[in-house]
Parts: structure tokens; C-alpha cells; sequence
């Protein structure tokens, strides 16, 4: 475990499903955004090995919190409350780069 | 050639199962013994856990703590499933679990997923107007409450507690549970008396 609770991140910006068929437990809409680690949820089995039946490696996985209003800068201006939630996600440590402590 | 997508698949669901047979992966009876624990899982199980957290402060601080020991419990098999976490509503923070990339559901407590949660609709709007998606549910959350979206991606599954409603202090645990739903524990729905 090297991420503790409050380290800001960033998801990576990586789209292996453009270099071949790939299993990722990684959504789309969280690549390169910037969040907070919540708490360390246990360490599990790569999911990216494991679909394809490769000897899996056991992976920190973290509870990250991200802001909807950075998500969604682009919400329907119409849709009730957009931005105003936040989303908590299960987002394995190979998928986090640390951006230093939060200000 | 017939394609994985055009494959009739109860064909190949016969086809894996005696693979798995063959290669002693697992037994036919074993397979039976799961799918018979999946058809006996119910959201009764669930409400159960939420009447008891509501009136018993250590099953609550274990439920919180550990969702799959608390199910263990109430007798509830958690044995070869995915850890359970346990979501807990309070005035300030009202929880909605998703999952986006599928429809991960925490099936050892609350049994099939409804329908509509593996829905694109639900799966896309959920993350983006959770709002909506609640107003729609007819749930009122008490103003200044703040909505926090769980997408259930990896290898947990979430379960929300829900706040016990005003109105129900005199009642008993079973009472309690008769009226906690499915959606009260996803977070779509709100438990009202």
C-alpha cells in the first residue's frame, strides 16, 4: 500500500482498448481526472490478467472520490443539480499517478 | 464461421459446464448448490441486516465495519463471494450505487439485480444527474443533503444502509424489515413507514 487517505491522484489518461482487446475495470469518463483517495479497500487480483487467464499480480485497490462538476463541465444546463454530487470509485493503484499533497 | 455474439448460448453455457466438469475446475454439484443460493438470496436478506443495524449498535458497527462478516451473522452464505461494503446514509450524505462497466450487485444479500439497474439509461444518468435519476424515484432527500455516487467497478459490492425513517422508534426488528425495499439499498429509494 503506498497511497494514503486525502493523496491527491490523477487516473491515468490511458486507452488500452485502442492497442487490442484488453479487460478494464477502469471507466472511460475517469481517465486523466484528478481525485482524492479515500481508503485503501484491500489488495485483489489484476482483473486485466486475470480475463485472459495470465498469472494475475495482487493490486492495491483504493476507494478515489472525484468531483462531478469537473467530470461533467459540459452537463445539460437543464438536468437538475449537475456537478453538485461527488463519485466515489474502485480504481486499482497501476491506474493512479500521485500529484503531490493536497494545498 | 459462427461468431461468440451469434453462438447460441445455451449451447455454449452446456459447452463451458462440462469443460469445467472435465478439467475438475468444479462439480455439477457445485454448480447446482451456487445457483440454488443465488435463487434463495432475496432483498429480505438485506432488509434484514438494515432492521438489525437500526436497532443493534454492534451488528451496525460490524456491518459498517465488515458487510460479508455481518451477513455471515444472520446466517446469510457469503463464502466464495466478492467482500461486501456497507454504505451508510446519514442526514448530510445520501449514497446511490451504480456500476457503470456492467452490473456488479451485491447478489449474496439482496438477490438478482432489478432490471433497470444493468440498464444503460440508469447506468449512464446515474454518475451524471443523480438528481434526475432520484427525482424520477419520487425521493425527496432533505435539503443540503449531498449525493454521493458509488460505481461499483472492481472487486467489492456496495449495499447502502439506509437512515432509519422518523416515526418508526417503537418499532421492532422484523417490523423494520418488512418495510425496507430493494431500492432503499441501492439508494434509488428512501425507507418511509
Amino acid at each position: 500500500m503506498t497511497l494514503h487517505t486525502g493523496a491527491a491522484i490523477r487516473v491515468k489518461d490511458d486507452w488500452p482498448e485502442l492497442r487490442g482487446p484488453c479487460h478494464i475495470r477502469t471507466p472511460h469518463y475517469l481517465r486523466g481526472q484528478p481525485g482524492t483517495v479515500m481508503r485503501h479497500l484491500g489488495r485483489f487480483p489484476n482483473p486485466e490478467d486475470l480475463a485472459f487467464a495470465r498469472p494475475a499480480a495482487s493490486i492495491d485497490l483504493y476507494h478515489v472520490a472525484f468531483r462531478a462538476d469537473a467530470i461533467w463541465p459540459d452537463a445539460d444546463p437543464g438536468a437538475r443539480d449537475p456537478g453538485t454530487h461527488d463519485l466515489v470509485v474502485e480504481i486499482f493503484e497501476h491506474w493512479l499517478e500521485p500529484m503531490g499533497e493536497p494545498t | 464461421m459462427t461468431t461468440l455474439l451469434e453462438a447460441p448460448s445455451d449451447r455454449m453455457l452446456a459447452a463451458i459446464r462440462h469443460l469445467l466438469e472435465q478439467k475438475a475446475v468444479t462439480s455439477p454439484a457445485e454448480i447446482a448448490e451456487r445457483i440454488a443460493r443465488t435463487d434463495r438470496a432475496s432483498p429480505a436478506m438485506g432488509a434484514s441486516m438494515v432492521a438489525r443495524a437500526w436497532t443493534d449498535p454492534a451488528f451496525r458497527s460490524l456491518m459498517l465495519r465488515d458487510g460479508a462478516a455481518a451477513a455471515e451473522a444472520m446466517g446469510i452464505p457469503m463464502r466464495g463471494l466478492p467482500p461486501l461494503g456497507v454504505l451508510e446514509n446519514t442526514a448530510e450524505l445520501h449514497h446511490l450505487v451504480v456500476c457503470t462497466l456492467c452490473s456488479c450487485y451485491p447478489r449474496g444479500v439482496l438477490g438478482y439485480p432489478p432490471f433497470w439497474f444493468k440498464s444503460a439509461g440508469y447506468r449512464a444518468r446515474a454518475v451524471r444527474e443523480p438528481a434526475g435519476v432520484l427525482a424520477e424515484w419520487g425521493t425527496v432527500l432533505p435539503p443540503g443533503t449531498r449525493i454521493r455516487v458509488v460505481d461499483s467497478t472492481a472487486d467489492y459490492r456496495w449495499m447502502v444502509l439506509p437512515l432509519r425513517p422518523a416515526g418508526t422508534e417503537d418499532w421492532d426488528a422484523p417490523r423494520l424489515a418488512a418495510m425496507v425495499r430493494e431500492g432503499d439499498m441501492i439508494g434509488v429509494t428512501t425507507p418511509s413507514p
